[in-house]
């Protein structure tokens, strides 16, 4: 078992806050496929094509039989953890002030030998279960992990390190006004996040749900318009030097296509919410959050934006909309990058249509929000970057990575 | 009749002897706004986004772009703004007359009645009790219905409930009435609108737009400091933004009164 992680002490005001520093992150491109697989939680190694061998580290040509077919897939992830050490003394800044810091070789099960981090719950010659992860710069790397749950698993030192675990952290969703946006609430409070500070817009209008805010436990709604830059200023002026985790629920759904739309007043409200609403969140909560990517083991670290997974491809059906997505999509990939030096991740979380009313005369499969919510949970606490949420947007996932322009054509009806 | 004298209008001005009073909210993000079912077309609420203040975007010099809807805040409507108005001469703030936009005001109490009662409406035979006090209102003017409404806090200012707004205004007999046997100017409001918060189920819906417009006049709406202006003798100076084809737009209104009325009055 890991030693249960307490509640942090309070920071020391007098002290100096450390600055991030980030692990060496440089990949070749053929690496990078582990990062993709890492960004989705997924086990993948490349496999040869024409002799089967399992590959490790990438490589551009087979080493049993020199094929360059080498996709990656999905291996058994289950090997032994056949030696460790411990390293006391290391030249990457990063690793110096982490030491000492576990490492060892795992022979996994499908072949390869890897050089891995370690869970403090592995001991050498014990069976354990890989995954990779995406560490502080963003990189892919590989972490053994017991072969089965072991008590506060999550609150390992290393394993921390690559995920954002909000126990104990504090987080904004930026809108409680809607469904999602209290659904997320309950997760993140149930989850023992310190404070759960909501925004709700307009408070002067009442809204289905606002009761049930109220009520729940450690959560503090507070004063955000993400289309307003002043208020959302305010709130970073207000508690942007303590929120760790930001959860951008702010959402802007309304059905029609482009040449059909009457006008651009609506559109314009789209993409004020979803690309100038995450532009406001990111100027205001950015750099403060980039200056607590390494603030103890409650750090900022993370920057989730919820967004339809139509943002990858045009639904017609909600043209405009899905417009306004994949700007949202395209400033949080620019974010990512933004935030990559601070430690701090930004997580885009896909979900097809919702539960919701806005989805109201669209047949199911659906995503209710407390799925949508688990998710976030989830891809919070592995340390995720890409997520896709239920049947539809799995299956854009799978369809986009086979044939996009066929995929398009289909949505178009 | 004689020239007037505009210097000693200006003199009345500076000494203090004409009282300017401001009757405009400040244009502020947080304001409320109309509120209509979301799957309509939506009013733009007020937005500041700074250009520069002194700094690399501009070193020397602070300045803002901002965003309003024509009846965001403080707002003027033109007849054009409603469909019993739509094909009448000079119905937009363009082509308006300009010296329609000073004009003398009467202001209607009705702060007690609309404190007891959100729903409140303006009435015939409360008008006339108010013409038994004050005298006749004089073709051509403002009427303003002082409510206190604009001294609420923002949620009971926009009085949003799960049946809709409830805020006070007029029936849609006074209206008529106004319009057709005092040939009032315009009607002005300190509520989001010129209608009471439940005039969707009147009859006609929203009977201060579809009357008030329907015969060419204007509306007032959000107006603040009611309570400081004279139930008679006030000028109202409200001068739209030359839109355009214009339905109205948010504006500064002043109101000039003589000193000694505003003191009677307390």
């Amino acid at each position: 078992m890991s030693e249960p992680r307490g509640r942090p002490r309070r920071k020391n005001p007098l002290a100096k806050t450390r600055q991030p520093l980030l692990p060496p992150g440089l990949r070749s491109r053929t690496a990078l496929g582990l990062t993709a697989a890492a960004a989705e939680g997924r086990f993948a190694l490349q496999v040869c094509s024409d002799c089967g061998l399992v590959i490790y580290p990438p490589r551009d040509a087979c080493p049993g039989c020199l094929s360059a077919r080498l996709p990656y897939q999905e291996v058994n992830p289950i090997g032994t953890l056949v030696v460790e050490t411990t390293v006391r003394i290391a030249a990457e800044r990063y690793f110096r002030e982490r030491a000492p810091w576990r490492i060892g070789m795992v022979k996994l099960n499908a072949g390869p030998l890897l050089v891995v981090h370690l869970h403090g719950d592995v001991t050498e010659g014990g069976r354990v279960r890989l995954a990779l992860k995406l560490d502080k710069s963003g990189a892919a790397v590989a972490i053994a992990l017991p072969e089965t749950e072991t008590l506060n698993m999550q609150d390992d030192p290393q394993l921390r390190e690559m995920t954002c675990d909000p126990k104990f952290r504090c987080v904004l969703i930026t809108d409680g006004r809607s469904a999602v946006g209290q659904a997320m609430a309950k997760a993140l409070s149930v989850a023992g996040a310190t404070a759960v500070f909501v925004g709700v817009a307009e408070p002067w209008k009442p809204f289905v749900g606002m009761d049930l805010l109220h009520n729940l436990e450690r959560v503090e709604i507070v004063p955000l318009d993400v289309t307003d830059t002043e208020s959302v200023a305010m709130q970073a002026r207000q508690n942007g030097g303590r929120i760790d985790i930001v959860i951008n629920t702010a959402e802007h759904v309304r059905p029609g296509g482009i040449m059909a739309r009457h006008g651009v007043a609506t559109a314009r409200e789209e993409m004020d919410v979803r690309y100038f609403g995450l532009m406001r969140l990111a100027q205001a909560f950015g750099p403060s959050m980039a200056a607590r990517g390494a603030d103890g083991s409650n750090s900022a670290t993370a920057f989730v934006n919820l967004l339809s997974v139509y943002a990858l491809m045009n639904w017609p059906t909600y043209g405009a909309y899905s417009a306004a997505e994949a700007a949202s999509l395209s400033a949080s990939q620019c974010l990512r990058t933004e935030l990559r030096p601070a430690g701090v991740k930004v997580i885009n979380v896909f979900f097809g249509p919702l539960e919701t009313d806005w989805f109201q005369t669209v047949p199911p499969p659906k995503v209710t929000p407390r799925a949508l919510a688990e998710a976030v949970l989830d891809a919070l606490k592995n340390g995720l970057e890409e997520v896709f949420v239920g049947d539809v947007a799995t299956q854009m996932r799978a369809r986009l990575a086979v044939n996009p322009k066929a995929l398009e054509r289909e949505l178009a009806g | 009749m004689s020239t007037p004298n505009l210097l000693e209008f200006a003199s009345a001005l500076a000494s203090g002897a004409i009282r300017v009073i401001d009757l405009t909210h400040t244009l502020c993000p947080e304001f409320p706004n109309i509120a209509l079912p979301p799957e309509f077309g939506q009013c733009a609420p007020f937005r500041l986004e700074e250009v520069s203040r002194y700094d690399e975007r501009g070193p020397a010099w602070y300045w803002n772009n901002f965003t309003v809807g024509e009846h965001t805040g403080t707002h003027f409507d033109a007849p054009i703004h409603w469909v019993s108005g739509k094909n009448l001469a000079n119905n937009a703030v363009d082509s308006i007359p300009p010296k329609n936009f000073i004009a003398p005001a009467v202001v209607i109490d009705c702060s007690a009645q609309a404190h007891a009662n959100a729903d409140f409406l303006l009435t015939i035979p409360f008008v006339q009790a108010w013409e038994n006090r004050h005298g006749r209102i004089a073709a051509g003017s403002w009427v303003l219905m002082r409510t206190d409404w604009s001294k609420k806090p923002a949620a009971a200012f926009a009085g949003l409930g799960h049946d809709g707004a409830h805020t006070p205004g007029p029936s849609p007999d006074v209206v008529k009435w106004l319009v057709e046997e005092r040939d009032l100017h315009g009607f002005g409001t300190e509520t989001i609108g010129t209608d009471a918060g439940q005039a969707q189920h009147f009859n006609p819906p929203y009977p201060a737009h579809f009357y008030v417009h329907g015969h060419g006049r204007y509306g007032l709406q959000c107006l603040t400091n009611l309570d400081l202006l004279p139930p008679s003798g006030a000028i109202i100076i409200a001068a739209p933004l030359k839109i355009k084809q214009g339905s109205g737009s948010p504006l500064r209104v002043l109101a000039l009164t003589p000193a000694e009325r505003h003191a009677s009055n307390k």
